[in-house]
């Protein structure tokens, strides 16, 4: 089910939009990104050991939780949403993208 | 350029939030204001976020290294996994020199502009999935999916960059390992040129 204001997503479209997010991250380890496992209701900037920008640290510490909403704002724009964040990515534009992105990280990510 | 209204509650917490250097579109979400936060859509686009603390040119080049030094592991790890005969081992160790070239390029670049290139890791350090490498197809096919994903990081990387020269180079990088995904692709029996465009 789509969250408020966001398109239905569909996962196995989101698993293809995933594979732009492969030289950097991955589901179950960290690389040069965190690793993505157990996302959704995670606190911004707080996988164990993993080197975080100040930027990112910050905003956890701010309240910052991922779910449907924050995740599809940083997505559409990582260093507009967090600036200061390492992750030097423009984004994906298109809601309907995201949100079948999303809908892929929720069902892998469990 | 777009006015942002910002109800009080949210103003209240400002002061302490602000310290975080959020957008102003974070911030409001984490007021639990969504209508707010999808008004600030101007925030993208005329840079609202980056006058708070932009993501320099120094972290995205030092991103995309320690993107490069992993791809140079992995390589390794394809290479001396005994599982890619000749000529495709030849070339996974051509396409390792490649990325070696990059990361060269990278930290010195990183160094130019005054900040500190990312260290590379060990190879035990990145946690490849070597289990899941079981033949020399498995191997083409990680490698092509790091390659794939470089494509995409770089191509997202290219219009956050202050300085074109560097937006330049990372085309140039971008170039090189869109090559290595068809060619990689082609080796796999698959189109090596699935799209018209790249994402």
């Amino acid at each position: 089910m789509a969250a408020m204001g966001l398109p239905a997503g569909d996962a196995a479209r989101g698993e293809h939009i995933y594979d732009r997010c492969l030289a950097c991250h991955a589901i179950d380890r960290d690389r040069t990104g965190p690793r993505h496992a157990k996302l959704f209701g995670r606190r911004a900037g707080s996988v164990p050991g993993f080197p975080y920008s100040a930027a990112m640290k910050r905003a956890g510490e701010a309240g910052l939780v991922w779910n449907d909403q924050t995740l599809d704002k940083f997505v559409e724009n990582p260093t507009g949403f967090i600036p200061g964040t390492r992750m030097g990515y423009a984004g994906v534009k298109d809601p309907q993208e995201r949100a079948d992105l999303l809908a892929y990280l929720k069902q892998a990510t469990q | 350029m777009s006015k942002i209204i910002v109800p009080a509650f949210v103003l209240a917490r400002r002061s302490f939030i602000s310290q975080a250097m959020l957008s102003a579109t974070a911030i409001a979400l984490l007021a639990g204001n969504e209508a707010l936060a999808a008004s600030n859509d101007g925030d993208k686009q005329n840079g609202a976020g980056e006058q708070l603390a932009a993501t320099s040119d120094v972290e995205i080049l030092n991103t995309a290294l320690g993107a490069e030094q992993e791809a140079i592991a992995a390589y390794q790890v394809g290479a001396e996994s005994g599982l890619l005969k000749k000529p495709v081992r030849d070339l996974a160790v051509t396409f390792q020199g490649h990325h070696k070239a990059h990361a060269d390029l990278l930290a010195k670049t990183v160094k130019k502009l005054g900040g500190t290139p990312s260290e590379a890791k060990t190879v035990a350090q990145y946690h490849f999935p070597t289990d899941k490498l079981k033949t020399g197809t498995d191997v083409l096919r990680f490698a092509a999916t790091l390659e794939k994903g470089a494509v995409s990081a770089y191509l997202g990387a290219i219009p956050l960059f202050a300085n074109r020269d560097l937006a330049k180079a990372a085309g140039s990088i971008l170039g090189d390992e869109a090559m290595h995904w068809a060619v990689l692709r082609q080796a796999l029996g698959e189109a090596p040129v699935p799209d018209a465009f790249v994402s």
